[in-house]
């Protein structure tokens, strides 16, 4: 069984501010605006650096979109910040008319995405996201897994011309990903090979899948861990190669059932090689108060969940 | 460019706005026709551009941003007249293919146009990214946007006005449309905006208000808003103008907001506005 180096525990959002200050040393063209969360993003790194641009917006989400949508006419790169619900469904036609419609070159950076964002509750755990966002013509969704990958998200993005969305998270997680990794969009990652069943996992599930792969690997289960860090263009042939071998599918992630990476999934499965798939999701509910830990087993989003859906895809196969 | 020729401009562009929205039997002549002086003036006299060259970064040159995107017509007549596209591409306006959609896009490459609109409330805070974007350039070219009066009920309107004077923002010049008109009726009766100049004052703006259909004043409230920029505070123009205007049967409502006249009311119309430039 394969072993991985683990570079300590961090949060995502700390990717992204490194991230954020590493891009901006480099390109002069890359401005941040951010609504009030300065260091709830960890932005401020940036705004320290460069605060000529560094826009604080304060609380109006809508403006937010509309200044970074206008920003890039004359070349700027805007990265937005705030946390997920606000970045998304509060903003959502902001972003489909004066970004994804009319083809803007802006950065939504989300973080405290999903339940892990904790004792806040439901009204800040936004579970749609992902749908929203990949529903929209033109939009990149990317949901990397650990400090180091969001780190490398932040800055090979400035390089991808058009709209993206960046999610990420507010908890310390395992670093897995070397630090020296080259992250490429819509090129999934491989990180365990296996026969018996495939597990397509995005963002802080990758994680506890690959401790999934390691349990069922004790009792004689050969699974293939898949981060998909990229949600949308998604990694066909990586998904299509690997049910190839496996025949059947679990896909993992802090998102609603509906609209989320599994049912993208589900969709290559669908048009190409019919599969039996479980989903590790949570299941049309919202949220609530909890730590994230206690969330994530209340609302089955665990490492015994994906054992338990491994499992059971297993005794689905013909 | 002489008063008397802008007026000429003017009368083409009615009559196009009329043709357009008949010949497709949809689209929202009202506000179109309200707007016809105004944009004349701001594309044939005002603004510093280079329609034969369109970029959409447009740096070195004045952007304009319309944020009632519904008044489509007025706009795309006014570019192809400028010279930003040839006029025979007006006959596709709403048509299945054209690059003239009913609300104005950028996804089919029409030169003119760099910000999607019609989902009111948007336009003001692209605009002031776009301004903000220019300071950051050292481009001391300025940035225009256009409202109707019924989308400041739009609350995004208010976050980008509280924005833009508390970055003391002064290169925009937004402009208003002041017809008292929206598509349920009177806007004093739908929701009242109360005293709309105290507001934008309130909000730190510097305020002006013209007659949007005395070319003259037109030209001297730009050339005056102009020389407010640069002192720490953005600027709003107060534009009264009636929808409609030029057809009297379309004047004095809100009801030719979003109809199009059939072929009987077209000739009515045309019969009152010169043609000058030759029709597309």
């Amino acid at each position: 069984m394969q072993e991985f180096e683990i570079f300590g525990n961090k949060d995502t959002r700390s990717g992204f501010g490194e991230g954020l200050l590493e891009i901006g040393k480099k390109n002069p063209n890359v401005v941040a605006l951010c609504a009030d969360l300065t260091g709830s993003l960890k932005m401020n790194a940036f705004q320290n650096e460069f605060p000529e641009r560094f826009f604080q917006v304060g609380i109006a989400e809508a403006n937010m979109m509309g200044l970074a949508a206008g920003m890039t006419i004359g070349g700027k790169i805007p990265y937005t910040g705030t946390f997920a619900n606000f970045s998304t469904g509060r903003v959502y036609d902001q972003i489909r008319q004066s970004i994804a419609y009319s083809q803007k070159n802006v950065k939504i950076c989300a973080s405290h995405a999903g339940l892990t964002l904790g004792e806040d509750g439901a009204t800040h755990q936004i579970l749609e996201d992902i749908g929203m966002m990949k529903m929209l013509p033109n939009m990149t969704v990317i949901v990397p897994a650990d400090f180091n990958q969001t780190k490398q998200a932040t800055i090979a993005i400035a390089d991808h011309v058009g709209p993206v969305y960046l999610r990420f998270g507010r908890p310390s997680v395992p670093i897995f990903v070397k630090p020296d990794a080259k992250f490429e969009i819509g090129k999934a990652d491989v990180l365990i090979e296996g026969t018996d069943v495939t597990i397509i996992a995005c963002g802080h599930l990758v994680w506890k899948s690959i401790e999934a792969a390691q349990a069922l690997h004790e009792k004689g289960i050969s699974a293939e861990v898949i981060n998909m860090h990229t949600i949308k263009p998604l990694d066909e042939e990586a998904i299509l190669k690997s049910v190839a071998k496996t025949k059947c599918v679990v896909t993992a992630e802090e998102h609603m059932r509906n609209g989320g990476l599994g049912d993208s999934v589900a969709q290559v499965l669908a048009m190409n090689t019919p599969a039996p798939q479980e989903y590790v999701a949570v299941n049309d509910t919202f949220g609530e108060s909890g730590t994230p830990n206690e969330l994530m087993t209340k609302y089955h989003i665990d490492t015994v969940d994906v054992i338990a859906a491994a499992e059971k895809v297993l005794a689905r196969k013909d | 460019m002489q008063t008397s020729e802008l007026q000429r401009i003017a009368s083409q562009v009615r009559r196009d706005i009329v043709r357009m929205v008949a010949a497709v039997n949809s689209g929202h002549p009202g506000g179109s026709l309200g707007c016809a002086d105004f944009l004349t003036t701001l594309y044939f006299d005002t603004m510093r551009i280079t329609p034969e060259n369109f970029s959409m970064d447009g740096v070195s040159e004045d952007l304009f941003f319309l944020s009632n995107g519904h008044i489509s017509p007025v706009i795309y007549s006014v570019l192809a007249r400028r010279g930003y596209f040839d006029v025979k591409e007006l006959a596709t306006f709403r048509k299945l293919s054209s690059r003239l959609q009913g609300h104005p896009s950028v996804d089919k490459g029409l030169p003119g146009i760099r910000m999607a609109s019609g989902s009111l409330g948007q336009g003001l805070s692209c605009a002031l990214g776009a301004a903000l974007t220019k300071k950051l350039n050292n481009d001391d070219t300025v940035v225009y946007s256009l409202h109707g009066d019924g989308e400041l009920q739009e609350g995004q309107i208010w976050e980008a006005a509280m924005y833009a004077a508390a970055n003391k923002v002064d290169n925009i010049i937004a402009t208003v449309d002041y017809n008292g008109r929206q598509i349920d009726g009177d806007v004093e009766d739908v929701l009242s905006l109360g005293n709309l100049a105290q507001k934008w004052m309130a909000f730190g703006w510097e305020v002006l208000e013209m007659d949007g259909h005395n070319i003259d004043e037109i030209k001297d409230t730009l050339s005056k808003a102009k020389s407010k920029l640069g002192n720490g505070k953005p600027v709003v123009i107060l534009m009264r103008t009636e929808m409609g205007q030029g057809v009297d049967y379309m004047m004095g409502s809100h009801k030719w907001h979003g109809v199009a006249p059939n072929a009987e009311q077209l000739e009515n119309a045309l019969g009152q506005l010169e043609e000058t430039l030759g029709d597309y």
